[in-house]
């Protein structure tokens, strides 16, 4: 189903003319509101007058993770704090999470798009939505929350863990739409079968996944495991949060991004040239109706292809590939970004830890596990087990708090962590995507 | 009054115990006492040898992590109740043992125990008291 339907089947010319509008006006405000967005462009020789059509947005810098780090908190933001009604963070590559704002108008816009994503999954009134994605600075429990409300459906806001409960509930509610992470998927079906709960006699018929990187392979097992259709979202806190793309079940090839919204360029990660259309590369993003946290020609760092295919839906937007990989060295274990610097950042803090470590990233059923081995030095060394358990409990808890995710220490001998020639091999990811 | 007793991480790995004696006797080191500490994934492997600096030293450059940590030697009579009188006198002065081991002298009727605890200067001044004997270092090195 469309929610939308002027829009999203939108002819490609009228599209393009909305996009050039938008676009216009959101380089004029980001010129005028933000110095640091002024002084790269004045920097690069490019002035909002500049853009004249679509294809001058390649004039244009690029915006990073770094510029973002270097405005923390709140830098690059374009309106008065007084306009900003909600903040949400992600993980940032060294100590401080990367921050985004939204106005009123930006959370209205994002449950709009939200809402398109979860139509065009085939959710509509009437349905039971399943959140299992995390609620808190995390964008993706709550803009899928605002997503099912402004679609009519009715919201069950479980969020994550207490994955027996959650079964219970989905049998007592009648849960028709699940969102959540495809691993969480995969662990909801295998704790179904040991609580010896039939998928096939819930009421669920979709499931819409995202936030982490998943194979085919794997959507294949969570549909035949649950017995549902398993579609794919897209979206990154720096752009809005989940629904800057979205599956649909039509079609069910790539996933559309609302580009009434958001423009999209592929890219040659080293170069940063342009590429051809079709090619692949690094997907960037320019927001063109986000009011407090617009972003120019933002480096996702996730590798896709665009498709400019019809599509049996019927919408007008361009596809993108499911996200294969990226460009930069960049987990997402149980939908959380870890950096490896964030890691080594916490590791480096203990006293007597060498700068020799090594992530070791596996799948336990459905469930990813991170484990750090370090080596033991002199330093570290103690003849007595519980300082060494002390050591490692003692650095698992300072992860854990600053970055929310369970990473086991293991202590491993001197020298047994490969030593690389050049570029250190810092992350052994086993898991099959 | 002290015993040096070197102390070696390993990896749960099958063989690493083997490499450590075999660089030990390589370099005609002769083992006195060990005894082996372990967890899940790693275990600590504590021996009193005959040259602790060259064990120290060949054990080092084979890449291992080495430690040194002083204990206390004590013999027994190999009789009912020999430990028990010591751990008595030992608790008594809210002393404790972070770990233990025992082993036979070859040609007495002598238990040799070694200890670790966590006060050592208080734990040799509660023992001598008490006219329990404790070892000298050159003693145990040379059994």
């Amino acid at each position: 189903m469309i929610l939308n339907t002027e829009l999203e089947s939108l002819s490609r010319e009228s599209l393009e003319k909305l996009q050039l509008e938008r676009l216009q006006s959101v380089i004029e405000r980001v010129y005028s509101a933000v110095p640091y967005y002024r002084k790269k462009m004045d920097d690069a020789g490019v002035k909002p007058s500049d853009i004249n059509t679509l294809s001058d947005l390649s004039k244009l810098p690029y915006t990073t993770k770094e510029d973002l780090r270097l405005n923390y908190p709140f830098g690059l933001f374009t309106v008065p704090m007084d306009k900003v009604v909600r903040v949400h963070a992600s993980s940032g590559t060294t100590g401080k999470p990367t921050v985004v704002g939204y106005t009123k108008n930006d959370i209205e816009t994002w449950a709009e798009l939200m809402a398109r994503s979860l139509a065009s999954a085939g959710a509509d009134r009437g349905d039971m939505v399943h959140n299992a994605y995390g609620y808190g600075l995390f964008t993706g429990g709550l803009g899928a929350h605002y997503g099912a409300e402004k679609l009519g459906a009715t919201v069950i806001p479980v969020s994550g863990g207490n994955t027996k409960r959650q079964i219970m509930l989905m049998q007592d509610f009648g849960s028709t739409v699940l969102l959540c992470t495809p691993s969480y998927a995969l662990n909801l079906a295998e704790v179904m079968a040991e609580m010896g709960v039939d998928p096939g006699s819930l009421k669920l018929k979709v499931g819409i996944f995202g936030a982490e990187p998943w194979s085919s392979n794997m959507k294949t097992e969570i549909e035949n495991k649950l017995k549902i259709d398993a579609l794919d979202i897209y979206g990154l806190s720096e752009v809005m949060g989940p629904g800057v793309s979205c599956e649909c079940i039509e079609g069910r090839n790539g996933l559309h991004i609302f580009e009434d919204h958001f423009i999209p360029e592929i890219i040659d990660p080293e170069t940063g040239k342009v590429m051809p259309p079709g090619e692949m590369g690094e997907l960037v993003f320019t927001t063109i109706t986000k009011e407090a946290f617009p972003v120019i020609r933002y480096r996702t760092k996730d590798l896709t292809r665009l498709s400019g295919e019809p599509c049996a839906c019927g919408r007008t937007f361009r596809r993108m590939q499911r996200v294969t990989g990226r460009t930069d060295d960049m987990l997402i274990i149980r939908g959380v970004n870890v950096f490896p610097s964030q890691i080594e950042h916490v590791l480096m803090s203990v006293k007597g830890v060498e700068p020799h470590y090594q992530l070791i990233v596996n799948r336990k059923g459905a469930l990813d596990t991170l484990e750090a081995q370090v080596e033991v030095s002199e330093d570290l060394f103690s003849d007595e087990i519980k300082a060494l358990e002390g050591l490692t409990r003692s650095i698992e808890k300072e992860i854990k708090d600053l970055l929310g995710i369970t990473c086991k220490i293991k202590l491993v001998e001197p020298k047994t962590i490969q030593r690389s020639e050049g570029k250190a091999k810092r992350v052994i990811d086993n898991r099959e995507i | 009054m002290k015993v040096e007793q070197i102390s070696i991480f390993l990896e749960n790995k099958s063989g690493r115990l083997a490499d450590v004696t075999g660089v030990l006797a390589k370099a005609g080191i002769n083992i006195r006492a060990l005894t082996l500490a372990d967890t899940t994934d790693f275990g600590i492997l504590r021996l009193i040898v005959n040259d602790t600096e060259k064990a120290k030293q060949v054990l080092k450059d084979n890449d291992f992590t080495v430690g040194k940590t002083e204990v206390i030697a004590v013999e027994v009579k190999d009789d009912p109740g020999g430990l028990a009188t010591i751990l008595d006198v030992i608790q008594r002065e809210n002393i404790n043992v972070e770990y233990m081991y025992a082993f036979l002298e070859k040609h007495e009727d002598k238990a040799i125990i070694i200890f670790r605890f966590d006060d050592l200067e208080k734990a040799i001044a509660v023992l001598n008291n008490a006219g329990i004997g404790i070892l000298k270092g050159e003693y145990v090195y040379s059994i």
